[in-house]
């Protein structure tokens, strides 16, 4: 599996929402799923897909799909 | 206000199996610590057991398990793993986690023991000590609290439990730094408790009173029967006494109890 599709898996099953929806503009609080419970689970399912922990302060940033790309980045997972 | 919201459907099955369920234990070498270690062994857990003095505490440790019948455990790394940090330091605790993280088990539960008690009057009490028990018994609690319900958020299932004091909630002269972090460990508890109960993870604090560990060695045999003087059930307790109430809190037997504090302590009155 590629880092994007790990990502959309992550999203997808955090969030329960259809792949077509996951965009980079794609945001935090913009839809109904993503909300401060599911924000928490995208984290757990993350960490989980690449085998990470992440910083507290990343994880208050990741406010978007593409925000949670570049931040990804810095723990050597590109895309 | 941040809501949290979607509670977990079925959220009151266990959905790591035992054989991979771990509890992390801080404070593990303390008398406390040591009851509780012994007890999720013997619940069939892995127990990831922290202790800041590896070489200490895997002594007394050993010791304990040994005298309860449970010789093979201390070399058993099925069974038991010991972790050496410093709770007070966030990297060394992230350290641990990412170590559990990477272990064949699933965090289920933790037990926040590790704990500080300087008694000095108020007028006696440096902004140093004052801080040394709010950064063990409250930031390193709350850094344990956060870490470990993010491993417990990917399979929603866990129990925290948090190891507060009577002093934390009725308050006692000559404790005010102590009783002010302990009376914060509550509410704690129950914030979290709100927020993580749509993941599955319950928040709970036990309020233990006068128990025999190394902290209460050092009273005289005339403050020790004054103490025990005040206590309805007319002795002190004992470490196996909170650590039933934490394995119960722990267990799924528990899986409607969040949010609590229950006091161990003999019907104490300080």
């Amino acid at each position: 599996m590629s880092t994007i599709e790990q990502l959309n898996a992550a999203f997808v099953s955090a969030l329960d929402i259809d792949e077509k929806q996951i965009s980079d503009e794609l945001a935090y609080n913009s839809i109904e799923e993503w909300d401060s419970t599911a924000h928490m689970i995208l984290i757990a399912e993350l960490e989980d897909q690449f085998d990470i922990m992440l910083d507290t302060d990343d994880i208050i940033d990741m406010s978007s799909v593409a925000k949670a790309k570049e931040i990804l980045q810095k723990y050597d997972i590109s895309f | 206000m941040i809501s949290a919201s979607k509670p977990i459907e079925g959220s009151s099955e266990p959905r790591v199996p035992l054989e991979q369920a771990a509890i992390l234990i801080t404070g593990a070498a303390g008398g406390i610590g040591r009851a509780c270690v012994i007890a999720c062994v013997k619940q069939g857990w892995h127990v990831f057991a922290a202790m800041r003095n590896k070489q200490e505490g895997q002594e007394r440790l050993r010791e304990a398990l040994q005298s309860s019948g449970l010789n093979n455990v201390a070399q058993s790394a099925d069974l038991l793993t010991l972790l050496e940090y410093d709770v007070s330091d966030s990297k060394q605790v992230k350290a641990a986690f990412a170590q559990i993280k990477k272990s064949p088990y699933e965090l289920v539960g933790l037990v926040n023991n590790a704990g500080l008690m300087k008694d000095s009057l108020l007028g006696m009490t440096s902004l140093d000590d004052f801080d040394m028990q709010m950064l063990v018994n409250v930031r390193a609690s709350f850094l344990h609290l956060q870490l470990a319900s993010r491993l417990m958020t990917k399979n929603k299932q866990g129990s925290i439990v948090n190891v507060s004091s009577v002093i934390g909630l009725d308050g006692a002269p000559g404790q005010v730094a102590y009783s002010a972090s302990k009376a914060a460990l509550l509410g704690m508890t129950k914030s979290a408790a709100k927020e993580l109960a749509p993941l599955n993870i319950r928040v709970n604090a036990v309020a233990p009173g006068f128990i025999n560990t190394q902290l209460t060695h050092d009273y005289s045999a005339a403050k020790r029967a004054s103490v025990i003087n005040n206590i309805a059930v007319g002795r002190e307790g004992q470490p196996e006494d909170v650590a039933a109430t934490i394995m119960h809190l722990l267990s799924a037997q528990s899986a409607y109890i969040t949010g609590q504090t229950i006091r161990i302590d003999g019907m104490m009155s300080i």
